[in-house]
């Protein structure tokens, strides 16, 4: 483990207690098999909170579960949002609450302009905001601005449209869905400065991904194997027993969660 | 505003006419295209033409009928008429019956662009009746975009019908909207003759809501070697509203290429149909098409609600896109 970054997670833990998000005992079934099980996790407010786990650990079903998406209602267990149940609101009630999430592989709309789209967050369109959110994800906003948010956008400017989108909404929390995955690896440092940038404007982040190296700005994790939390803490300690492909670790199993 | 085109100074008429040109900035159309004296224009109210203006190479002959008029729209063989031209019917009257029997003549070689806005803003029993001849000569190339408002109440019966012959070499591009306000019930009823190598392209796009009922029948025949057809529909319906589209492209010559595109999206108790009809006649022809109708996109709309946008805002937005999106 790195000092500073011990040093960063203690300070943290200290001035802790300002839960923003609290999921107890979640658990999900689908075909009566569990896609989440008993899943525990808290972030706090102002943090960037890491979510690795390899190809179908549950990190999307996770995502969509605190969104509040319609086919996942949880079978058992309940979601707070500073301090309050909002196992039952709808999504529009939860964004409205300050959560938004950016989407692994983010939807296409025919006819719908970038612009629009980047200011449907916004409680006022506000051309300037709109223009920062394209710079920040590194698409100049004239080519951009008035293009639509259909397939004619390549992948990668997809999903940089949609951490754009999320920029512009300044949440209060912002899932982010492997926002690493479709860009290259040269904008890996881009999309990494962008989630900071969320984060300096106040937005607590849920940054999920199965690179591990994404981590880098990371201020706590959880380690995601079969549906459940296997470790929650320390960011190198994770990514360590991540490299490990998750196998069982006698001191994963003495986590808090 | 400039009234200066407007052809009567009777207080009653003069109301009439504002009121239309306040009804075409409600569904999003811009009046000073009208007022403005810088492009050709016909305005028509129930059964009066309020204000006329042409421009070289193009005349407008209109005449009073009882319950509407019979206008001539003529444009001379080579002019290109480079600025669009600003047609207006409608009425602000509740009820009533508007009846256009309108003639387009469109030169050899000529070009136009017309812009329709057809407002009927406070609709409530109301009928307007379209019927059309439309000649595009050798060569010639005309584009004829409607749009539509008939205002909230849904209280109207709409029914625009063409017959329309496209001469070697021409080009007929129609383009129907009525996306704003609700469209009560509507029958478009077009059918196309198109020579060799010329072109018809049918597009409309409609939306509609409460207990709308929408009927889009479209025909075209390429008779002439080469000859090119395309129908695109959009519609949308919600509520209790039903639209049914039937489109028939017939290929009857060597070459000839029709298509046909419909997607319709339904939401809640809303019923579409799409019955596209190919006929081939003549086996170096082809004729196809393509048909979706569903509900709105369930990732789609929850990618919007995630935005903080309430679910009737979000299909809203999604249908909106999809409409304009041709
Ligand atoms: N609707 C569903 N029906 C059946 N199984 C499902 C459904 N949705 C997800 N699953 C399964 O649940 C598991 C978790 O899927 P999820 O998409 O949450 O994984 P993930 O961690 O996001 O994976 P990836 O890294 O590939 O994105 C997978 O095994 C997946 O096949
Ligand atoms: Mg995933």
């Amino acid at each position: 483990m790195k000092v500073s970054n011990l040093f960063v997670w203690q300070g943290r833990r200290n001035a802790m207690d300002d839960i923003l998000l609290k999921v107890e005992d979640i658990s999900l079934k689908r075909n009566g098999r569990y896609i989440l099980r008993q899943v525990n996790l808290s972030v706090r407010r102002g943090e960037i909170h890491g979510i690795l786990g390899l190809n179908g650990a549950g990190k999307s079903s996770l995502a969509y579960t605190i969104m509040g998406c319609a086919d996942y209602v949880p079978d058992e267990g309940r979601i707070l949002f500073e301090g309050n149940d909002i196992t039952h609101l709808s999504i529009t009630e939860r964004a409205r609450l300050g959560i938004t999430l950016a989407w692994q592989e983010p939807a296409r709309f025919e006819g719908l302009r970038v612009s629009t789209y980047l200011s449907l967050g916004m409680k006022e369109p506000d051309r300037t905001r709109i223009m920062e959110a394209l710079e920040a994800v590194a698409l100049p906003p004239s080519a951009y601005m008035h293009r639509f948010v259909d397939n004619t956008l390549s992948g990668g400017e997809r999903k940089r449209i949609e951490l754009a989108a999320v920029y512009a909404m300044r949440p209060k929390l912002a899932i982010l869905d492997e926002p690493d995955s479709g860009v290259d690896i040269l904008s890996l440092d881009d999309v990494l400065k962008l989630i900071k940038g969320m984060a300096s404007n106040g937005t607590t982040v849920l940054l999920i991904t199965h690179r591990d190296e994404a981590l880098e700005i990371a201020d706590s994790a959880s380690l995601m194997c079969q549906g459940t939390i296997l470790y929650r803490g320390n960011v190198e300690q994770v990514r360590q027993y991540y490299a490990q492909r998750c196998k069982l670790h006698p001191e994963m199993l003495k986590s808090p969660g | 505003m400039r009234l200066h085109q407007l052809k009567t100074a009777e207080p009653s008429w003069v109301r009439e006419y504002e009121g239309m040109l306040e009804a075409l900035k409600q569904a999003g159309g811009d009046p000073s295209a009208i007022t403005s004296g810088k492009f050709a224009t016909l305005v028509v109210s129930a059964n009066k033409v309020l204000a006329k203006s042409e421009l070289p190479g193009i005349h407008f002959e209109a005449e009073e009928l009882p319950t509407g008029i019979h206008a001539r729209i003529f444009v001379e063989p080579g002019t290109k008429i480079t600025k669009p031209v600003h047609l207006c019917f409608g009425m602000l009257a509740e009820e009533g019956v508007q009846e256009i029997i309108a003639c387009y003549e469109i030169g050899d070689d000529a070009q136009v662009a017309f812009f329709a806005h057809c407002t009927f803003p406070n609709a409530q029993e109301l009928k307007h009746l379209m019927e059309a001849t439309i000649r595009v000569g050798k060569n010639a190339k005309m584009s004829y975009t409607e749009s539509h408002y008939h205002g909230p109440y849904g209280g109207i019966e709409v029914r625009p019908h063409a017959k329309v012959f496209v001469g070697e070499g021409g080009k007929f591009m129609n383009n129907f909207n009525l996306i704003h306000g609700r469209v009560g019930s509507l029958e478009i009823d077009y059918e196309v003759d198109v020579g060799k190598e010329g072109v018809a392209e049918l597009v409309a796009r409609v939306y509609g809501t409460g207990t709308d009922r929408i009927s889009v029948k479209e025909f075209i025949r390429l008779n002439g070697e080469r000859a090119k057809g395309l129908t695109k529909t959009r519609v949308a319906v919600r509520e209790q509203a039903m639209s049914e589209v039937f489109t028939t492209i017939e290929g009857n010559a060597p070459y000839a290429r029709g298509h046909m595109d419909c997607t319709e999206i339904v939401r809640d108790r809303a019923i579409a149909k799409n019955m596209p009809l190919v006929i081939v006649r003549d086996d170096r022809a082809q004729v196809t098409h393509e048909a979706a109708i569903g509900t709105v996109n369930r990732k789609e709309l929850e990618t919007l609600m995630a935005r903080g946008l309430g679910e009737d805002e979000a299909v809203d937005i999604i249908i909106r896109g999809m409409l304009q999106w041709v």
